[in-house]
């Protein structure tokens, strides 16, 4: 045995997974290694041949097959091959053949196995699973944010001041004094459970100035005439970063914590703020204080900034989607304010949908506007809609000067079509779900995906939960669904600085939404749909899907990964063209992705690549799901 | 193996090209080492002849190779001596460089400053080192009943008889395959092509059309990879690279071990 085989050495210390190695390590596997070349075109290994070595590619390119004969990947220099048999029965899986002529490292099966077996993280590195490697690269980023890995309990400094629902506003505003808080909590004793007090809603110091004071109401007011009711609440062992949504979600700054339904304390918007400096709930509080179409455009570069902002703090991309989300929410619901201001008051009652990935809290900086007016049943067109062109026209213009681009389907209220009474968009999900074809559902997922932003949300409710019911188990809906879902597909991977598709041809660039995160969306909507889950956020129903079980194990968890892993590409593609002071889009140029997360990325797309082929299994026509 | 100056660089040919035509003139190498393994004194030559050697029928595939280099002091092996020495040993399916040996040695010559920062081989790693007397026991065994294969085969040998004749008295010989003579079937024109290549080197000052046979060029021209020279060790697998690559691209596992060795 040698220890001056130098330039294996520098070769292994250059490369994952064997820069994991101690060094003293990577000399015995350096002396240990034998080297093999072969000219391009010749087999390297065959199906079923006992599986002696581990190979490493030190240079030219190698494609390893799938045992059909289609291709599962190209490797490069530092490439490796051949865990897969070494790990099971000892005998070759994947047939390779060279590529280029290449230069091959043979690590003896023995060696090998005692690096795996010795070294976790080489192991962890080299698992067979590429799910499981996905895991370890996603968890690692969550557990270093603090929004991500903190609870809100550990935001409560002190415990709830509370007030009983028969006090008047001056004994709250003198208990609040006395305590030196700025919001109070109002219980409502219930007598069927005494022990039991009822959160009825909160007051803030804002509340005696803008409810009491101004309006000039006389001190004993009942407290329940200036607190604000129906409170937005949390649990006290959620995750910091879902108490910023919600305050995002519903413009509070104030949020009760409960733990078992019995209030805990309370936490403001200065709690989170020691989270996320200069925080996109910040944001959202000047959408709302602007009073034009204009006023509102000149955001745009603060919500690119916020956006960029929450890339480079290493958010996750679920963060960055549900924040970007709720950012978009708040320009509708302000041009919606402002529509009214300028149009009046509407003739009937609306609720304004968001539809798509505004919709499933999904949101980049490149997004398009989808959404669609449900009207109420007394909705007469002749008398009605020219108000409702005018507002859905208000709307649609101003999104699109606020950087959300008009919808190329044509799926916008502005579009007659999408503007409807709600009686009809019943009718038109029934359709959908009952009587469906693939073409009249080939554009119709985004509609699958709805929440009410502004008016009536209860009809957007309504619509969520006729679908659900109709939906959870109608195969034949299923499979059409299943069947669109399918339409676009990942590539293979990476091969150089190129895309390598299923079929082996190279392409320059990939459009990692349409590729990646779309392809997700679709398939997990399909699941969703099929187990009546009324969540709307692909990470919340790929929760749903996972207590349902209808899965095989532990593949709900890989699409979580999978999904985290391409949005935070897609996102960190998008910051860098902000940076770079080009216009964001989602094609992403393989030159510039890292081999980290070109590896990564390739795991990701297996995973979907996978999760399609069960999803067309799983929603056959005519089988019970 | 050691490079030294624009002697090497600048020559057009393997210096051995001088006794044209050697390469072609095989001798009948089996027969060669019976009649050494008898007159050989020294009981370690005996040894290493009487391991014998295959004949030049044989396929390739079936040849057992060692892949050697050696770096020294200097070029001429009269004056200067080997201070290292790496050994591979191969055939056509595997490179064994984990049962590589590698020897650091002392030179009875002086180490030249100039070899020294070739090699990177200091006064003090060959002051701690063992005269080359004291691996002959190691190193003959590791080349014994296999084909050397070398870049540049005349230093290898001329170096290690050198060698060997100082210590035990007596010389050194054995068949090679030569990298670099493989390589000057494709790129150095016969004889009347040298001598107009000279003259256009001698009119022009250099020769800009002359593709060099190199070991690190010849390698890039397979797509091997480009290793750092002057380590016997790693040259020596540089070399074992190199053949497979030539085999591998312009001969056969079948092709008759005579068609590549001298």
């Amino acid at each position: 045995m040698q220890i001056e085989q130098l330039e294996i050495l520098d070769f292994l210390r250059a490369h994952p997974p064997f820069d994991e190695l101690p060094d003293e390590v990577l000399q015995r596997v350096a002396a240990a290694i034998d080297v093999r070349y072969y000219k391009a075109g010749e087999a390297i290994v065959e199906f079923g041949q006992v599986a002696e070595s581990w190979h490493v590619v030190r240079s030219g390119a190698v494609e390893v097959f799938r045992r059909n004969g289609t291709l599962y990947n190209r490797l490069t220099a530092g490439g490796y091959f051949g865990e897969f048999g070494l790990l099971r029965n000892g005998r070759v899986r994947f047939p390779v053949t060279a590529l280029e002529d290449t230069l091959l490292y043979l690590i003896p099966r023995e060696l090998f196995a005692e690096l795996f077996d010795q070294h976790e993280r080489f192991a962890d590195l080299v698992e067979v699973e590429d799910r499981t490697r996905l895991r370890q690269v996603v968890s690692k980023r969550e557990e270093s944010n603090d929004l991500l890995s903190a609870t809100i309990d550990t935001l409560v400094g002190r415990s709830a001041v509370t007030l009983s629902s028969t006090a008047s506003a001056r004994e709250v505003a003198q208990r609040m004094s006395e305590e030196g808080v700025s919001s109070l909590l109002i219980l409502e004793h219930n007598p069927e459970v005494p022990d039991l007090p009822q959160l009825a809603g909160i007051v803030t110091d804002r509340d005696l100035r803008t409810r009491l004071v101004a309006p000039g109401l006389p001190y004993d007011t009942p407290v329940t005439e200036i607190m604000s009711a129906g409170v937005v609440s949390v649990n006290h062992n959620q995750l910091v970063f879902e108490a910023m949504l919600a305050m995002l979600r519903h413009n509070v700054h104030h949020l009760p914590v409960l733990r078992n339904q019995r209030p805990l304390g309370v936490i403001a918007l200065s709690d989170i703020i020691r989270y996320e400096s200069r925080s996109s709930l910040f944001l959202v509080g000047s959408i709302f204080r602007q009073h034009s179409v204009d006023e509102l455009a000149a955001l745009v570069p603060e919500v690119r900034a916020c956006f960029a902002r929450m890339v480079a703090e290493d958010a996750s991309a679920n963060m960055i989607g549900s924040a970007m989300a709720a950012i978009g929410r708040s320009f509708k619901q302000r041009l919606l304010e402002l529509a009214e201001a300028e149009l009046g008051a509407p003739p009937v009652p609306y609720c304004f949908l968001a539809l798509g990935s505004m919709a499933r809290q999904e949101q980049m900086i490149v997004t398009d506007q989808d959404n669609a007016l449900v009207l109420d049943d007394r909705f007469d067109p002749v008398q009605h809609d020219a108000y409702f062109r005018a507002l859905a026209a208000f709307v649609s213009d101003g999104l699109a000067r606020c950087g959300y681009s008009y919808c190329s389907g044509g799926v916008m209220a502005s579009n007659e079509r999408w503007r409807q009474p709600l009686k009809v968009w019943e009718r038109t999900f029934t359709d959908w779900i009952e009587r469906p074809t693939p073409e009249s559902l080939l554009n119709a997922g985004i509609f699958f995906d709805l929440d009410g932003v502004w008016g009536r949300l209860e009809w957007a409710t309504r619509l969520r939960e006729l679908i659900a019911r109709k939906a959870k188990g109608n195969s034949r809906f299923l499979a059409c669904m299943a069947r669109n879902a399918l339409q676009r597909t990942p590539p293979l991977g990476f091969f150089k600085d190129f895309v390598v598709e299923s079929d082996g041809r190279h392409s320059r660039v990939i459009n990692i939404k349409r590729r990646g995160t779309a392809p997700l969306a679709d398939l997990t909507r399909v699941h969703a749909l099929a187990i009546g889950s009324m969540a709307l956020n692909s990470f919340e129903r790929l929760k749903d899907v996972i207590d349902a079980a209808i899965l095989p194990l532990g593949r709900g968890q890989d699409l979580y990964d999978a999904l985290e892993f391409i949005a935070m590409v897609r996102a960190r593609h998008q910051a860098e063209s902000l940076a770079a002071g080009e216009e964001p889009d989602n094609s992403i140029d393989p030159e510039k992705l890292s081999e980290f997360e070109r590896k990564s990325l390739r795991d990701a797309f297996l995973i979907l690549g996978n999760a399609q082929k069960f999803l067309k299994y799983r929603y056959q026509p005519g089988r019970a799901n | 193996m050691l490079h030294l100056g624009d002697l090497r660089k600048d020559a057009p040919a393997a210096p051995a090209r001088s006794g044209e035509p050697r390469a072609r003139a095989v001798r009948d190498w089996p027969a060669r080492f019976t009649e050494l393994a008898a007159a050989a004194r020294d009981r370690r030559l005996h040894r290493f002849y009487a391991a014998g050697t295959v004949a030049g029928e044989t396929p390739l595939k079936n040849v057992q190779m060692v892949a050697l280099d050696v770096e020294t002091t200097g070029l001429d092996p009269v004056r200067d001596e080997i201070v290292s020495i790496g050994v591979v040993p191969m055939d056509l399916t595997c490179i064994r460089s984990s049962a590589s040996r590698y020897w650091v040695v002392r030179p009875r010559a002086e180490l030249h400053p100039e070899s020294v920062t070739i090699h990177a081989i200091t006064h003090a790693q060959i002051a701690s080192a063992p005269d080359l007397g004291a691996i002959v026991d190691e190193l003959l065994p590791a080349l014994a009943g296999r084909v050397v294969v070398v870049h540049c085969g005349d230093i290898e040998r001329s170096f290690l008889a050198a060698a060997l004749k100082a210590r035990i008295g007596e010389g050194i010989e054995f068949p090679v395959i030569d990298t670099m003579e493989l390589e000057a079937r494709l790129h150095r024109a016969p004889a009347t092509g040298a001598w107009l290549a000279n003259l256009r080197a001698r009119l022009f000052g250099r020769k800009h059309d002359q593709v060099s046979i190199r070991l690190a060029d010849s390698r890039e021209r397979y797509r091997l990879p480009r290793y750092r020279a002057h380590h016997a060790l790693t040259d020596a697998l540089a070399t074992a690279e190199l053949l497979q690559a030539q085999v591998a691209q312009r001969f056969a596992p079948d092709t008759p071990l005579r068609a590549l060795w001298q």
